[in-house]
């Protein structure tokens, strides 16, 4: 009995995240004027799987209380790649799908170097080599277009068997091949005790600093699928500097709603994946409801507000006022 | 350091070496200037360059506060924005609106600062957090407003008058603003109350706390600050492009982060003075006009800018080792 209750205390910010996402999709889907129809599941799960990717990438950072402002750049830079290296031949365009997710990877090692051994601040790193990719990303694309394998990207995109969304699948294995077995590592539990504790990690001897690295790189490869999947749903690449931010900003939101702790040990990137979801129908909650586009930016913003401000709940609970100041 | 063999001049000695190389690169920067291009050292060029630090100066005013106290402040594009859509928007509405334009742009700046700072301070929600988010909010409020185009609202002659005119011959009047504004931070964060609270909150919150600091007081009126700052250099920088647009503070974020840490201060709050902030945004802009005049496309600004940042963090801007 015991066990269930410490259980259901770990997960309780991923159940809160999917009970939000079921109440928001049911109403979403309640009052589309298509009603359930796998077409609307399908062009929702489309839109939510990039967000998603995202989120799961600022989540691995987030976990060893870091922030990586960098990801919705990343995304934007494997973007561009993804339309220039995953075109021609099958051959050709699995070999680009690796190099592409290996560029991902890259820009999240880089990241994670210089912030651990560089012994530097996440947030002032990530938003300086966020600018450095995307000034890659607008080398590679100066102009938006390029092109991209069509089969796989409608392979990808499309249903599988006529019903289920295939972005949902492919999600889905990149949280069973990426966040399952990291989360359940020595080099995971490392990530999570440096962001609860670092000193106390450190003095058990834990690999606080393989585990962070690692946490920064995989974040650069689901990054990296992120920009790999927006360029199966666009066909082209774009340097879109606003993109990129709105993706940083979003996946910030999404791990809130997702109940990840930002100040880091706790949480869950398939809380997160939930809480992109979320994020994601509430974004177009306006447009079932008949709203004028215009107010969804001030709509996503608030939420992100919202969101935020709910964890200083966590400050009636605080008992000596020194406890402010961490 | 302290070798007696080697006479220096006190104020060397004394001197941060972040800002003696800061203005050391200035030097070499004139150097390369010069070589590349013959009108660049000519006294008409370099005080149109004084005129584009002058925005970026009042901005990285702001930013520098929210740095000294160990925050950040990522609401800079769209306060600045909101600043100048603001202020042309009070100038649309007759002579009072566009005798008001200036102050109510700035009141606008601040209005978001106290929103940081009230999410900050009292909700102790982490700094990064609440100022992206009010950034996102004050972004979405504009396009709401502005209907997702550019609004055609002009600037006032007033807001021309500040960002393009000269009062003193020679001298455009946005340096001296500038020179008004840096004056009132070198005093204010050396002299004043608020400021020995504002190094002591970087040093240790905790510590200015238990010293009697009003540290929450303190924190929400430095965002304040720095978004009325913001907005300020919004207006002046409509008054200079005669109009508001939607992008128009996307280009000033990392400049200012890069300028302040450019002179010194330590990105880890408490650490840092003024002089190091004029030469880190007089270093940025040279580099800027470098970058212009070399035709680098933007693609390359944005990589050098990103370049600089860190390589200067990894200089001076280390935490310590882990025990």
């Amino acid at each position: 009995m015991r066990e269930w209750r410490y259980l259901l205390a770990e997960q309780r910010g991923t159940l809160v995240a999917m009970a939000i996402f079921a109440l928001m999709f049911t109403i979403y889907v309640a009052n589309h004027p298509a009603g359930l129809t796998s077409n609307v599941v399908q062009t929702a799960a489309n839109k939510g799987v990039l967000l998603a990717f995202v989120a799961m990438a600022q989540t691995l950072v987030v976990i060893t209380a870091g922030i990586d402002l960098s990801v919705g750049m990343i995304m934007v830079l494997t973007n561009c790649l993804a339309s220039a290296l995953v075109v021609g031949t099958p051959l050709q365009a699995g070999l680009g799908v690796i190099a592409v997710l290996a560029a991902g990877t890259l820009c999240g090692a880089l990241n994670g170097t210089i912030v651990i051994y560089g012994r530097l601040q996440p947030i002032v790193t990530t938003i300086a080599t966020g600018a450095i990719y995307f000034g890659l990303a607008l080398l590679i694309r100066p102009f938006p277009g390029g092109s991209v394998h069509e089969v796989l990207a409608d392979a990808m995109t499309g249903k599988i068997g006529g019903v289920f969304p295939a972005s949902i699948a492919a999600l889905a294995a990149v949280v069973a091949l990426v966040w399952v077995p990291f989360s359940r590592s020595l080099a995971g539990r490392a990530a999570f005790a440096s962001g609860s504790a670092e000193q106390a990690a450190y003095m058990s001897g834990l690999p606080i600093r393989r585990g962070r690295f690692l946490a920064y790189a995989l974040a650069g490869l689901c990054a990296g699928a992120g920009g790999l999947f927006l360029t199966f749903f666009t066909y082209t690449g774009e340097a879109a500097q606003v993109s990129g931010s709105a993706y940083t900003l979003f996946s910030i939101a999404a791990v809130v709603l997702g109940g990840v702790s930002l100040y880091g040990g706790r949480g869950s990137a398939i809380g997160a994946v939930f809480g992109a979801l979320a994020f994601r129908t509430i974004g177009d909650m306006l447009f079932v409801f008949d709203f004028d586009a215009l107010w969804q930016p001030l709509f996503q913003g608030l939420i992100l507000m919202v969101a935020v401000s709910l964890g200083a709940f966590g400050l009636l609970r605080v008992r000596n006022r020194l406890d402010w100041f961490r | 350091m302290a070798n007696p063999a080697i006479p220096m001049p006190a104020f060397l000695r004394r001197a941060d070496p972040a800002v003696l190389i800061a203005f050391a690169c200035i030097l070499v920067l004139l150097l390369i200037g010069s070589i590349y291009s013959p009108g660049f050292l000519t006294a008409k060029y370099l005080l149109q360059q004084l005129k584009v630090a002058s925005f970026l100066g009042i901005i990285a005013t702001g930013t520098m506060i929210i740095i000294l106290l160990g925050h950040i402040d990522l609401s800079v594009p769209w306060a600045m924005t909101m600043g100048a859509m603001m202020g042309c928007a009070a100038a649309a509405l007759g002579p009072v609106g566009s005798a008001l334009a200036v102050p109510f742009g700035i009141l606008c700046g601040m209005a978001i600062g106290l929103v940081n700072g009230l999410g900050v301070a009292y909700l102790r929600i982490p700094s990064m957090i609440v100022t992206l988010a009010s950034n996102a909010v004050t972004q979405g409020l504009m396009v709401v407003y502005t209907g997702g185009y550019a609004p055609q609202d002009a600037a006032t002659p007033a807001m021309r008058f500040l960002a393009t005119g000269e009062t003193i011959p020679g001298l455009p009047n946005a340096a001296l603003i500038w020179a008004v504004i840096g004056t009132l931070a070198i005093l204010g964060l050396r002299r004043s109350v608020f400021g020995r609270a504002v190094f002591g909150i970087g040093n240790s919150e905790r510590a200015a706390y238990m010293s009697g600091v009003g540290t929450r007081r303190i924190v929400m009126l430095a965002f304040v600050v720095s978004g009325g700052l913001s907005a300020f250099a919004g207006t002046l920088l409509a008054g200079y492009a005669s109009k508001a647009s939607q992008s128009m503070g996307d280009t000033y974020l990392l400049p200012a982060i890069a300028a302040v840490v450019l002179g010194g201060t330590s990105i880890l709050g408490g650490r840092g003075s003024y002089v190091g902030t004029i030469a880190g945004v007089i270093l940025v802009t040279l580099l800027q006009s470098i970058l212009s005049v070399m035709q680098l496309p933007e693609a390359g600004r944005q990589i050098i800018h990103g370049l600089v940042i860190i390589v200067m963090l990894l200089l001076y801007g280390r935490t310590p080792a882990a025990r």
